[in-house]
């Protein structure tokens, strides 16, 4: 029977968390940017959210390309078909890796500091003291750091793929000889825009909103203590991975999978 | 002070964001080929166009000079009617031209290309190139080839 009810019990607990999370995600969409009050807080989180992850995507970017300019170009070189290069790298990062990737250094550099600082927030009282002279942290912490994970992630994930193929660039034309020309004039026959491009796109905003939401949450409902803090910012991680990993398959599936 | 630093790097972030976006768009998937409004539109009939496609290049003696714009089938005589967007300061196509379906490489992409005849007169928007010769299928080639060696 004691089985029973701690299931019985998890699973009220998880939903009523799930419906927590929801309505923090409707508060703060509803919650736009239209003062200059408001304007300034997400200035300020864009800062922290956008700008200091654009480092390390850069550069993750830069290696990913390479690598699947070496990897590809070894592989193709194979079957006599290295002209293919250029489309291979340029669908992968485009399609894949550019959304994927940058949303898991997007979870472990910019998700894990907001879950941090809101759970420290929280643990010093800060937001309980907010409420009490009258101004909702739901708008005043969550709500700018929502917009600007939602805004941040399509350009990080457009700046890694970019740097991805001038990466592959480097290495299969600049290095291994290949072709310029048809680096370039492969990839472009083989990119389609609507296809491939608007749809990475639309993944890294699914992701984006994703791991925002997921780190922010966590943050909101972390245990106000040491301990719990560095629990909730592990499972932001975690969880935004997964959630990241899971819901690119099914978006994959639903976007190419006929 | 604080502020406006704050303000640039913002919007430094914002630029290079949008510029990625414009780089993807126009540089990787090649969007700008459809904005390419300095052409004009010529026609060739192809009994089979193998595995050519919207988008392919146009080349003479090697130079893209334009691109595939549509390809469709005459309900008529069952052709692939293809139309060309040529580039605009290529205007000495001459009306005996050829064009040819052609692979880049043996198993590569395929393109059509024009030879440019000796007649006088040139093809203006709207013509048709009367001289074609379809593409090459492998498979076809090989089917006849294995024919011939089981006779």
């Amino acid at each position: 029977m004691d089985f029973f009810q701690q299931q019985g019990k998890n699973a009220i607990e998880n939903m009523r968390s799930l419906g927590r999370s929801a309505l923090i995600l409707w508060h703060a969409a509803l919650w736009l940017p239209v003062s200059v009050e408001r304007y300034r807080l997400l200035l300020r989180q864009l800062y922290r959210v956008g700008v200091l992850s654009l480092l390390i995507v850069a550069v993750s970017g830069l290696f990913i390309g390479m690598v699947l300019g070496l990897q590809g170009f070894n592989t193709l070189s194979r079957f006599g078909a290295e002209q293919a290069l250029g489309q291979m790298v340029a669908l992968s990062l485009v399609r894949e890796l550019g959304p994927v990737v940058t949303a898991l250094l997007f979870a472990g550099r910019a998700g894990s500091a907001l879950t941090a600082e809101i759970g420290l927030m929280k643990a010093t009282e800060q937001l309980a003291s907010m409420e009490m002279i009258g101004i909702d942290p739901l708008h005043r912490v969550v709500a700018p750091r929502l917009w600007a994970g939602f805004i941040s992630m399509p350009l990080l994930a457009a700046v890694f793929s970019v740097i991805g193929v001038y990466g592959g660039q480097l290495v299969g034309v600049n290095l291994l000889g290949l072709d310029h020309g048809s680096y370039w004039s492969n990839m472009q026959s083989a990119v389609d825009f609507y296809d491939d491009v608007v749809n990475g796109i639309i993944k890294s905003l699914v992701f984006g909103v994703l791991v925002t939401w997921i780190a922010v949450y966590q943050g909101y409902n972390a245990r106000p203590t040491a301990a719990g803090i560095g629990e909730s910012t592990t499972r932001t991680v975690v969880f935004s991975s997964l959630a990241v990993l899971g819901v690119d398959f099914l978006l994959t599936a639903v976007m190419f999978g006929d | 002070m604080q502020a406006k630093h704050l303000e640039i790097a913002v919007g430094l972030f914002l630029v290079v964001g949008f510029f990625a976006f414009v780089v993807i768009a126009i540089q990787v998937s090649g969007l700008n080929r459809d904005y390419n409004s300095d052409s004009y539109q010529l026609t060739a009939r192809f009994s089979n166009v193998g595995g050519l496609q919207a988008g392919a290049k146009a080349s003479s003696a090697g130079v893209t000079i334009g691109r595939v714009k549509t390809i469709h089938l005459d309900s008529d005589d069952y052709e692939a009617v293809v139309t060309l967007a040529i580039d605009a300061r290529v205007d000495f196509l001459t009306i005996d031209s050829i064009a040819a379906i052609q692979t880049a490489g043996v198993l590569g992409e395929q393109y059509i290309s024009i030879s440019i005849g000796g007649d006088e007169e040139v093809l203006v928007d709207g013509d048709e190139i009367e001289d074609t010769a379809s593409a090459i299928v492998l498979e076809e080639l090989i089917g006849k080839v294995m024919a011939s060696f089981s006779k």
